[in-house]
């Protein structure tokens, strides 16, 4: 097994230890999805086919990775204020292991999250198809990965400055869940607002995660939502990996 | 093992020269402490020879690999300490030190061996279990020192590895990499604040002050320059004045005086007490109080620097004053 298989593994196995033993935390890194969810659901229009709530389920699925993953840099900021970040880098694990390892990470809590929310809705209506959900969960881990990895990227940026991480992750979040069409269609927006729906990579993977979770396979769809979430994991890689090769 | 070493930090347009031409070779297998004041760059020299930061001049090698260029080289060769906590708060202890095995290469059974080894050595068999930031902070450091045994480097750095342990425990520490320097034959370089320490440990003490070296020698012959401390205490004032002019004759000596006592300073004071007594007898004035003081490295700071290790402590204590008063004086 080359050396960066198995760094990356040691890193990946080393972030999913406090995941393991603390389960219920990731129930609670899930409560503001959870509570839009409980919030949102009654008020959804009612239609005689429940397609509201097949509609709306997904998007609470897309934003729950994304939360999910953009939070994770806190924890590394926290290992940097520490000495524990210090102390991996001067360690024989390499710079791209470093940042890989943890980035993969992201997948197991996502899937953990997601499975919550189909065993939360489906009794309530909620026409659950599982092959169509699998392979959702395929083409958000991409997208988690990618996320992870520029959430790593900013904290690592931010030199173990709190308020820097904290204010850019925030400003960028609910734009990015807004233009994506996760919390109301953007159909009929003004063009503007389309546009940049248009450029945010995360409105195809929403749109694919919808139609998944439907149990249809529409073939261009499905593709641009792949497209959308290797964008984001090969810029989130790219840039991860620099800073951590700058990271001191 | 380092030429020209420097280390310029800009930050708000201010350029800070951490660490300024340092030129050092020290030999493998030796046991060497960097004693300094906060801020002598102690730290910042210890992060350019573990390959955390760049030097901004000059070149390093540790273990035969150059600083820059063979990072991985020296990182597979080294151990290191640093001045915060290696071991991940959401972590648990043991995990960490397998993780940190794993790292060095060792396999999943000679990690989880190595991790129990030095658990038992350390003394962290009740919290090796237990969630790293439910330890105390002089629990945590011993498992950040376990932390950078776990291989076997042959080069150690620690930066204040004692930092947080309580006096046994220091004792501890020091037995422990005394232990392993003589075990393994390990090079050790270890920074420190504590003057004992420094003398307790390390055969070569390298003291630095504004990212300079301003000494580099044996603890013992550091001292042995400076001479011992011989304090006379009298009952009364003309007896002071009478017995510092008969010191005053003592050759290669220094005397200080305050109001009821007379400092001494000369090289073998300890085995010139006896003598020192009686010629004082002798004179009609017996002192009412002996004290004999090797010199501590602290002394060694102020020669050096004009600048005592604990300033603020100094500025308070009134003997100072008087101290340079009569220095003025005389
Ligand atoms: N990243 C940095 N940016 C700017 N200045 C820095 C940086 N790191 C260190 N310095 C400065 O360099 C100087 C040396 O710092 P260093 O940490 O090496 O000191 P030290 O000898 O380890 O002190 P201490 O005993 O307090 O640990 C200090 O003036 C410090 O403020
Ligand atoms: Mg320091």
């Amino acid at each position: 097994m080359s050396t960066f298989v198995s760094d990356t593994l040691n890193v990946m196995n080393r972030e999913l230890k406090p995941v393991w033993r603390e389960p219920m935390s990731v129930v609670f890194a899930m409560i503001q999805p959870l509570v839009f969810l409980g919030l949102f659901a009654p008020l959804l229009p009612r239609m005689a086919d429940g397609s509201a709530l097949q509609w709306f389920v997904p998007g609470i699925v897309a934003m729950t990775a994304l939360m999910g993953a953009s939070f994770t840099g806190a924890n590394l900021m926290e290992e940097m204020q520490s000495g524990s970040h210090e102390r991996q880098l001067v360690s024989p694990l390499g710079r791209p292991a470093l940042l890989i390892g943890r980035a993969l990470k992201e997948v197991v809590p996502m899937l953990m999250q997601v499975a919550i929310i189909v065993a939360v809705v489906t009794p309530f209506s909620f026409d659950l198809h599982l092959g169509g959900v699998l392979v959702a969960a395929l083409v958000l881990s991409l997208f988690s990965i990618g996320v992870g990895a520029l959430s790593f990227a900013l904290a690592l940026a931010s030199k173990g400055q709190d308020w820097m991480f904290w204010t850019i992750q925030q400003t960028l979040l609910f734009p990015a869940l807004l233009t994506a069409g996760v919390l109301l269609p953007v159909d009929g927006a003004p063009r503007w607002l389309e546009i940049v729906s248009a450029l945010n990579p995360m409105t195809y993977v929403v749109d694919a995660v919808r139609a998944l979770f439907a149990g249809t396979y529409p073939m261009d769809v499905v593709a641009q939502g792949v497209a959308g979430a290797a964008v984001v994991a090969a810029l989130g890689l790219w840039v991860g990996v620099r800073a951590m090769r700058r990271s001191s | 093992m380092t030429r020209g070493l420097t280390r310029h930090f800009t930050s708000r347009k201010q350029t800070v020269e951490a660490v300024q031409g340092l030129d050092l070779e020290i030999g493998q297998g030796e046991l060497v402490a960097f004693l300094g004041p906060n801020g002598a760059g102690k730290s910042t020299t210890l992060r350019m020879l573990t390959t955390l930061i760049p030097p901004t001049s000059g070149t390093a090698s540790v273990a035969g690999h150059d600083v820059v260029t063979g990072q991985r080289d020296v990182r597979r060769a080294i151990g290191f300490v640093g001045q915060g906590n290696g071991a991940g708060h959401r972590q648990l202890g043991r995990d960490e030190l397998i993780s940190q095995g794993r790292a060095h290469g060792l396999t999943r059974a000679d990690a989880h061996r190595r991790a129990d080894e030095l658990v038992a050595d350390l003394d962290l068999e009740a919290v090796a279990d237990r969630k790293v930031s439910s330890l105390s902070g002089g629990q945590r450091r011993r498992l950040d020192i376990a932390m950078g045994l776990v291989h076997l480097p042959r080069v150690l750095f620690l930066d204040e590895p004692s930092t947080g342990l309580d006096p046994q425990n220091r004792i501890n520490l020091q037995e422990l990499i005394q232990r392993l320097h003589t075990e393994t034959g390990s090079t050790v370089v270890l920074t420190t604040h504590y003057l004992e320490e420094a003398d307790a440990l390390a055969g070569r003490v390298i003291v630095v002050d504004h990212g300079r070296v301003i000494a580099d020698d044996s603890a013992a012959r550091l001292k042995s320059g400076l001479g011992d401390l011989v304090r006379l205490g009298f009952d009364s004032a003309a007896s002071v004045d009478r017995a510092a002019a008969r010191l005053s004759r003592v050759p290669e000596s220094r005397v200080d005086v305050t109001s009821e006592s007379v400092d001494l300073r000369v090289k073998d004071g300890s085995a010139m007490v006896g003598e020192v007594l009686a010629d004082l007898a002798a004179d009609g004035v017996p002192p009412t109080r002996v004290e004999v003081a090797r010199p501590t490295l602290d002394d060694v700071f102020l020669d050096l620097t004009g600048r005592s290790l604990r300033e603020t402590q100094q500025t308070t204590d009134p003997t100072a004053t008087t101290r340079t008063e009569s220095e003025v004086a005389a």
